[in-house]
C-alpha cells in the first residue's frame, strides 16, 4: 500500500465519524458567525478566530470581550478557565499521540471536545493508519467549524431558517459517546462519578462556573479510589484502539 | 478597542486555549515513560469526562420553567434506546436529534 492509498483510506474511515459534527458545527458555527456579524464585526473575525482558537464556547464569549474595555490579562484568565478541561484531554491522549511526528502537533492544536471524544473512543480498523485517521477527524472538524462561522459572518442576519433544536445534535453525540464508553469499561465508577460531580457542581455553582469545581472533584475522586478494587479495575483497562 | 487591542484580545484567547491543550504534552515528554499515576489518570478520567460533557451540553436546561427539560429527557431516552438496539452511532444521533427537533418545533 503506497502513501497515497494509506492517506485516502484513513480519510474514508474518518469521514463518517465526523458527519454529526458537520451538522452540529455548521449550525453552531453559523449562529456564531451571525452573532459576530450583528455585533458589527467583519467575517474576517470569525474566520481568524475559528482558525486560531477553535473552541466554540470561548469564541462566543470573546465577542462580548471584544465589545468591552481592553483587558488582556482578564481575557487570558477567562480563556484558561473556560478551556481548562483540555488539560484532561491531553492527559488521556498522552500515550495515543506518541510517535506521530508532525501530526502530533496539529492533533494537540486542534483538540476540541468533539475531536478528542471521537479520537479517544473510535474503533479504528486494523488496516487504517491511526495517526492519519485522527488527523483527518481533527482537520474535517476544524474545516466544518471555520466554514460555518465564516459563512454566518458573511451572510449575517440574511439567513433565516427553521432549524430550531438542531443544536441537540451535539448533546446526542456526547450521549452516544458516553454510552459507547460505558459498554466497554470494566467498571462504571468513573462515568458515574463524572455525571454526579457535574450535576452537583452545576446545582451548587451555577451554569457559568461549575466546570472547574467539577474537574477538581473528579480528579480528587479518581485519585482517592486508585488503591481500591475500582482503581485496580481501571488500571487493567485496555487503551481502546 | 483599536485593531491592535482587538488582535491582542484574540491572541490572549489563543494563548489560554493552547496552554491548556499543550501543557500535558510539554510536561510529560514523548521520549520518557509517563509516570504511573498520570497513566492511571489517562485511563480513569475519560469516563468521567464524557459524563461531564453530557451535563455540560444540558447546563442551560431548566427543570422549573419553560418545558421543564421534558423534550431533552425524551430525546435522550430515544437516542439511548436506538443506540442499545442498533449500536450505530450515526443512526442514534440522527434519531435523537430529529426527535428533539420535532418535539421543540411542534409540541413544546
Amino acid at each position: 500500500m503506497n502513501e497515497h492509498q494509506k492517506i485516502f483510506r484513513a480519510l474514508r474511515a474518518a469521514f463518517p465519524y465526523t458527519i454529526p459534527i458537520f451538522a452540529g458545527f455548521w449550525f453552531l458555527g453559523l449562529a456564531y458567525g451571525i452573532y459576530m456579524n450583528v455585533s458589527g464585526f467583519s467575517f474576517v473575525y470569525p474566520l481568524l478566530m475559528s482558525m486560531t482558537i477553535f473552541g466554540g464556547s470561548l469564541e462566543f464569549i470573546a465577542v462580548s470581550m471584544l465589545l468591552s474595555a481592553f483587558a488582556p490579562l482578564q481575557t487570558f484568565f477567562v480563556a484558561l478557565m473556560i478551556q481548562a478541561r483540555h488539560l484532561f484531554y491531553g492527559i488521556a491522549m498522552l500515550e495515543k499521540f506518541k510517535g506521530l511526528g508532525w501530526k502530533r502537533f496539529y492533533l494537540i492544536f486542534g483538540m476540541c471536545d468533539e475531536s478528542f471524544s471521537i479520537n479517544y473512543t473510535a474503533k479504528i480498523p486494523e488496516n487504517v493508519d491511526k495517526g492519519w485517521f485522527m488527523f483527518f477527524v481533527t482537520l474535517l472538524n476544524q474545516i466544518y467549524w471555520v466554514s460555518g462561522s465564516t459563512i454566518g459572518g458573511l451572510l449575517g442576519s440574511l439567513l433565516t431558517f427553521n432549524m430550531k433544536g438542531l443544536d441537540f445534535v451535539m448533546t446526542a453525540m456526547f450521549v452516544v459517546i458516553f454510552l459507547d464508553h460505558w459498554l466497554k469499561e470494566r467498571t462504571h465508577i468513573s462515568s458515574l462519578a463524572g455525571l454526579a460531580a457535574a450535576l452537583l457542581c452545576l446545582l451548587g455553582f451555577g451554569t457559568d462556573s461549575f466546570m472547574i469545581p467539577t474537574m477538581i472533584v473528579i480528579l480528587a475522586f479518581v485519585t482517592v479510589i486508585r488503591n481500591t478494587k475500582f482503581g485496580q479495575k481501571i488500571e487493567q483497562e485496555e487503551l481502546i484502539s | 478597542m483599536t485593531i491592535s487591542q482587538q488582535l491582542i484580545t484574540i491572541g490572549m484567547c489563543v494563548l489560554g486555549t493552547m496552554l491548556t491543550r499543550f501543557l500535558p504534552f510539554l510536561i510529560f515528554s514523548e521520549k520518557r515513560p509517563t509516570p504511573k499515576y498520570v497513566q492511571y489518570l489517562g485511563k480513569a478520567l475519560p469516563g468521567a469526562i464524557f459524563g461531564m460533557l453530557v451535563v455540560y451540553c444540558l447546563k442551560n436546561v431548566s427543570l422549573f420553567s419553560g418545558s421543564h427539560g421534558i423534550p431533552e429527557a425524551i430525546a435522550i431516552a430515544v437516542t439511548t434506546g436506538i443506540h442499545f438496539w442498533k449500536r450505530q452511532m450515526l443512526l442514534s444521533i440522527a434519531g435523537g436529534t430529529l426527535c428533539y427537533m420535532f418535539l421543540v418545533q411542534t409540541i413544546f
